[in-house]
């Protein structure tokens, strides 16, 4: 099996977002960057299937600006055998939709053949979790979303899914689309030998247009605000006060 | 119909003149997600002509409830047994074929696991950017959603030639599920592709108490609870005050309770009148789930803890001593 892993590059979230003063986004520049958590789980499920002589090979891809090297090198140095860049200007960058990525996928999943794409369920910046359904949609794939287990079969793959109220069990013929939800794995930390190795491991850089793919907007971003702030609250010194308080408002009987 | 395509083309430049919004039911082929009340309201804020799409393996329970629901015009049914599990595969079919009929304006379900699946899926087929979890309609091309976890609301345009949207349900008031009078007609047999998936099972928490998500007073409890034998504890105070339990990543993680309950960011997100954070810190994550629940206790032996920065009522105390006194004080 032949896999394809998508990795974004995105601020860290331990990062408190600050939204520009002039609301057409949130300040990124200076701010630390990591690959999203859910790439990373989606990557190290990869990695374990290839460890468990399930899969051959593993191509992680990024579509974005140079900055997104860092995390392709990451990700080789986690295991993954080649990277591709798919590079945009930092303007571009500002306005990718989950379609553009899916649209970029679906190309180069056509151009290189895999038996199954791995993708983390969502990215922690613009919480869409649409790229893989997305991408699932345009190439007729089976999907299997928030992959709680992986289980590889014959020429098919059981995914244990987490659904509202529970978990579901799907068998999905390959080639599928797979999205990683937080409990799948725990991503493994990359050594620094890796890190040294992964260095020399081939990264190929193309432009959208190589793949004909437009990156045309369908979603304006209007403008950016800070959510509502929550006015301060007030420590009560015991239990019976605070029964009293919440009793007083109805919110208790 | 084919006069009324001509009036879209010639109002293209000024915009559409009129709204028809499908929206899709989620239910389990018995009972009607309350989501989809949820998402009925927002429908109702886009515009007018509103129908419902119950697709399912069985249908005429559902679609009678639908039908009743405030503000639905029309009430589609699919019924075929290939949609009994509701597979995103044999949904979006479905709406596709549904929607080349008929030229929608909008296609809005409720925010969930299901919709999720289903509504970017559709947006694959038909080549449409979707639009995610919305809180709030400006008009019928227009919304506000949060991101960053909830930390950054963008506010958005969108030229998709139809909207696929996902509404987040803690934001819109329930429709009322009487007083409308909704016409059902089935959709025509759509030849639905079988693309490889197969279901094999559904494991569902069966629990008598509210449902998380709807709950007017949620119980939520964190890493502080330290096993899953103290997390009972968590139940108990839910159930003397009849309130929905939720837990923190951490509690969840540590193998407290089922992974269904975590409210945050990439779990559930919840606004109940009252909302309880038992030993929980406050990270983004889990704030993310339930910053907009009207009021919001937190009770954490440490003082420093992010959560009594949003919380209403803190009290810094020991959960072990504090729920049971709770308890035994509402009983007075």
């Amino acid at each position: 099996m032949r896999i394809l892993v998508g990795v974004k590059n995105v601020i860290d979230h331990a990062v408190k977002i600050r939204v520009k003063p002039d609301k057409t986004g949130v300040v990124k520049d200076n701010v630390s960057h990591i690959m999203n958590p859910f790439c990373e789980i989606a990557l190290e499920e990869a990695v374990k299937l290839k460890e468990a002589k399930k899969a051959k090979e593993i191509t992680v891809i990024s579509l974005g600006t140079d900055k997104s090297n860092t995390i392709l090198r990451t990700a080789m140095a986690k295991g993954a055998d080649k990277g591709i860049l798919v590079q945009v200007d930092p303007g571009t960058n500002e306005k990718l939709e989950p379609i553009h990525v899916a649209k970029t996928l679906a190309s180069i999943v056509k151009r290189d053949k895999y038996d199954c794409v791995l993708l983390g369920k969502q990215a922690i910046d613009d919480d869409c979790n649409q790229t893989g359904q997305l991408l699932a949609g345009m190439l007729g794939w089976p999907q299997a979303t928030f992959a709680n287990k992986v289980v590889p079969k014959d020429g098919s793959i059981d995914v244990v899914c987490e659904i509202d109220g529970g978990l579901q069990t799907v068998n999905v013929k390959t080639p599928a689309v797979i999205t990683a939800d937080l409990r799948l794995n725990t991503p493994r930390y990359a050594t620094l030998p890796n890190i040294m190795k992964a260095k020399k491991k081939p990264l190929e850089t193309i432009k959208p247009s190589d793949l004909g793919v437009s990156l045309d907007n369908q979603t304006e971003i209007l403008e950016v605000n800070e959510p509502q702030a929550r006015s301060a609250g007030e420590i009560v010194p015991d239990v019976k006060t605070l029964v009293g308080k919440l009793k007083e408002k109805g919110l208790i009987e | 119909m084919l006069w009324s395509r001509n009036i879209f083309k010639s109002t293209l430049a000024t915009g559409r003149r009129f709204n028809s919004t499908l929206v899709i039911a989620e239910h389990n082929n018995d009972v009607l997600s309350k989501i989809t009340l949820h998402a009925i309201t927002a429908a109702n804020k886009i515009g007018s002509d509103i129908s419902v799409l119950v697709a399912g393996s069985n249908t005429k329970k559902v679609a009678d409830e639908v039908s009743k629901i405030n503000g639905v015009k029309k009430v589609l049914i699919a019924e075929d047994p290939k949609l009994e599990h509701q597979l995103p595969e044999t949904i979006a079919d479905v709406i596709v074929e549904t929607h080349k009929k008929n030229n929608y304006s909008s296609i809005i379900a409720g925010a969930s696991s299901f919709s999720r699946g289903v509504i970017p899926r559709v947006g694959g087929i038909l080549d449409v950017s979707p639009i995610s979890e919305i809180t709030e309609v400006h008009s019928n091309d227009t919304f506000t959603r949060p991101m960053y976890a909830g930390n950054a609301m963008a506010k958005i345009k969108s030229k998709a030639p139809v909207k696929l949207i996902t509404v987040r349900g803690a934001a819109f008031e329930a429709a009322s599920n009487t007083g409308g009078s909704g016409a059902i007609e089935n959709v025509p047999k759509v030849d639905i592709k079988d693309i490889g998936t197969t279901f094999i099972s559904q494991e569902i928490v069966k629990s008598d108490r509210p449902e998380l998500t709807s709950a007017k007073i949620v119980v939520s409890g964190g890493r502080g609870f330290k096993s899953k034998e103290n997390f009972e504890l968590v139940y108990k105070f839910a159930d003397s005050l009849n309130a929905g339990v939720g837990a923190s990543r951490a509690a969840v993680d540590a193998g407290f309770c089922p992974n269904d309950l975590q409210v945050g960011q990439t779990g559930k997100i919840v606004n109940p009148d009252l909302y309880i954070c038992c030993a929980i810190s406050g990270a983004i994550q889990h704030v993310a789930g339930m910053k907009d629940s009207k009021v919001i206790v937190a009770i954490n032996t440490d003082k420093e803890a992010p959560i009594f920065q949003i919380a209403d009522y803190g009290l810094v105390a020991d959960v072990f001593k504090a729920i049971p006194e709770f308890m035994e004080e509402i009983k007075k």
